[in-house]
């Protein structure tokens, strides 16, 4: 057994996003990405003296709104603390933040995987407000060394939701199936874009390993700046293998944070943790509780739409998809409409092929969508229609499907305008089929000794003399008649 | 039992609150900070469990704001309080990362 087996990874998340407002979470200035540096700022969120703050009601809704889709208890009453440290991103210095009574309390979020769910217990979500950006302006533009910084606060006070896992997931690949499709959840409902590379949706991980079997947490560190998915599982993936090797060669794993450099896959201790974690917490005196009405919270518990763990879980039961399928097919909102619009009308597996295979693939030359494309998915049932009932072959679909993106229209029209229905005469196609294997003894004798790749020679044939209008099955099975096999 | 206040722990906050303190101010605020702590002391000796802690003397709550965004600061207002000024941002000394 490798030392990579005997022990048991340990990671819990926190998860950033920027809530989907249009204005920050203490003021009304606008939240903007891309903007000229510090032209959405005000006494507020500049952390003038007296100026007050006043909590933005839509980030309070998001934050519920989230929380039920997260399986949490809403709490009938949240609070704001100050977060006390320094640095220059934060004018105040103090972040608002919240501590002992967040907004959203205990739940659990199911991710489902390949080989069955993914439970993740969500230990709480609270409410707080983004820091600035810090342009660093050193040699190479690097942070060490940087003579001076430059801050942008355009972002700063942007309305952020922290969500706080349980150490519930024991690989770097669970964690991030667990943060894409918690992603997913969030950008569906509109809690936020969870646009990684903008970063409005940032993770940070805790990581530990054990020896499997033990029940004993092992000492944690914290990994910072991952702002993608293939980052946060390297950098998962690089920190388990380094505490492994630290325990397997006798050492101790100290308590540190890290950044991970993405240009050489290694990670750095962040800053000396020794008092950075004394945060003196004290209830923020400008903002006033907030106790969400009951009715409101239940609304919008009532409006919550379907969530795609939901839908994917009933697609796999109700229609019979795969996973893989149900998981591509679910990306978004729209083309999850699109494709049960879709389903309901034909064959579910083959809406789904069609719509994962053929159509995408087509309509990205062109760079449009399904739910935008002139081929609605009634105008794709024709096809898929004339398509089960062999009245075209599938090179013959393909084409009326280009048709349809192009045009729109009716298939059953196009394949008559094309002549692209396939032969059904029987006789038509025996007599073909007896032509070639009369025009070619030498290969017909090879497929009578048992060469089977010589059958595509006759399929190839026929397709081409019919200019694709025969059924390429049917056609196989009559040479195979003819020559006798 | 008297709340004792360390000279360490005055260093510590101190520190936590990047204040320069000399020696005889470090040890005002030990006993001015102990004070304090005993008064603390003596609100905590009474019988109170049921009563809530106070985070507002006004009984306000839900003060919220619609999401409808108000004019921002044009940047020269800004940054007029800036202490210095480059690329159109508020100029900080520069933040050197402790590689531990």
């Amino acid at each position: 057994m490798s030392a990579r087996q005997s022990y048991e990874p340990v990671i819990g998340v926190e998860i950033h996003v920027q809530l989907a407002t249009a204005t920050k979470m203490f003021c009304g200035c606008e939240l903007s990405f891309g903007d000229p540096a510090n032209t959405h700022t005000c006494p507020v969120c500049l952390g003038h003296p007296g100026a007050l703050p006043v909590t933005n009601a839509r980030a309070v809704e998001l934050a519920i709104l989230a929380g039920h889709a997260l399986g949490c208890t809403i709490a009938p009453r949240s609070t704001f603390h100050r977060k006390n440290y320094f640095y220059p991103d934060l004018p105040k210095a103090y972040q608002i933040s919240q501590y002992d009574e967040p907004v959203c309390l205990g739940g659990e979020f199911v991710a489902l995987t390949p080989g069955g769910e993914l439970r993740v217990g969500i230990t709480r979500a609270h409410l707080e407000e983004d820091a600035a950006k810090l342009v660093h302006a050193g040699p190479g533009g690097r942070r060490a060394g940087a003579e001076s910084s430059i801050v942008d606060f355009n972002r700063g006070g942007t309305p952020l939701l922290e969500i706080v896992t349980e150490p519930d997931l024991h690989s770097a690949e669970d964690a991030v199936t667990f943060f894409k499709q918690l992603r997913l959840t969030l950008r569906q409902l509109g809690v936020s874009d969870c646009n990684m590379e903008e970063g409005s949706m940032r993770a940070d991980a805790n990581v530990s390993v054990r020896p499997v079997g033990s029940q004993e947490l092992g000492v944690k560190t914290e990994l910072k700046n991952m702002n993608s998915f293939r980052f946060l599982e390297r950098a998962m993936e690089a920190e388990i293998d380094r505490q492994i090797a630290i325990l397997e060669g006798g050492g101790k794993v100290t308590q540190d944070t890290l950044h991970y450099d993405p240009d050489s896959g290694t990670l750095h201790p962040l800053r000396s943790k020794e008092e950075a974690h004394d945060y003196r917490y004290l209830p923020e005196p400008d903002l006033v509780p907030v106790v969400p009405d009951p009715a409101w919270v239940d609304r919008l518990r009532a409006a919550l739409p379907e969530l795609p763990v939901d839908r994917r879980r009933r697609w796999m039961a109700e229609l019979g998809i795969t996973f893989e399928d149900a998981e591509v097919l679910s990306e978004s909102a729209e083309l999850a409409t699109y494709f049960e619009d879709l389903a309901a009308r034909v064959d579910p597996k083959a809406a789904a092929n069609w719509v994962r295979g053929e159509l995408r693939a087509q309509l990205r030359e062109r760079d449009e969508e399904p739910w935008e494309s002139r081929a609605t998915p009634e105008r794709l049932a024709g096809l898929l229609e004339l398509l089960d009932a062999r009245t075209i072959n599938v090179p013959a679909a393909k084409e009326v499907l280009a048709e349809l993106i192009e045009r729109g229209g009716d298939a059953v029209a196009i394949v008559e305008a094309k002549g692209l229905g396939q032969i059904t005469d029987e006789s038509e196609l025996d007599e073909l089929v007896a032509r070639l294997i009369a025009d070619n003894p030498e290969q017909a004798q090879q497929l009578r000794d048992g060469k089977e790749k010589v059958l595509g020679f006759f399929v190839g044939q026929a397709m081409k003399a019919t200019e694709g209008r025969a059924d390429p099955k049917r056609v196989g099975e009559l040479v195979r008649d003819r020559a006798g096999v | 039992m008297a709340a004792v206040i360390e000279r360490e722990t005055v260093e510590h906050v101190a520190r936590l609150a990047r204040l320069r303190l000399g020696p005889e101010e470090v040890e005002r605020m030990r006993q001015e900070l102990s004070g304090i702590l005993e008064h603390i002391e003596l609100i905590q000796s009474l019988e109170l469990d049921d009563v809530p802690p106070t985070t507002h003397v006004v009984a306000l709550q839900n003060v919220l704001r619609d999401d409808t965004p108000r004019p921002s600061l044009p940047r020269e207002l800004a940054l007029r309080e800036a202490p210095a000024v480059a690329h159109d941002g508020f100029e900080v000394r520069g933040w050197i990362e402790t590689h531990a």
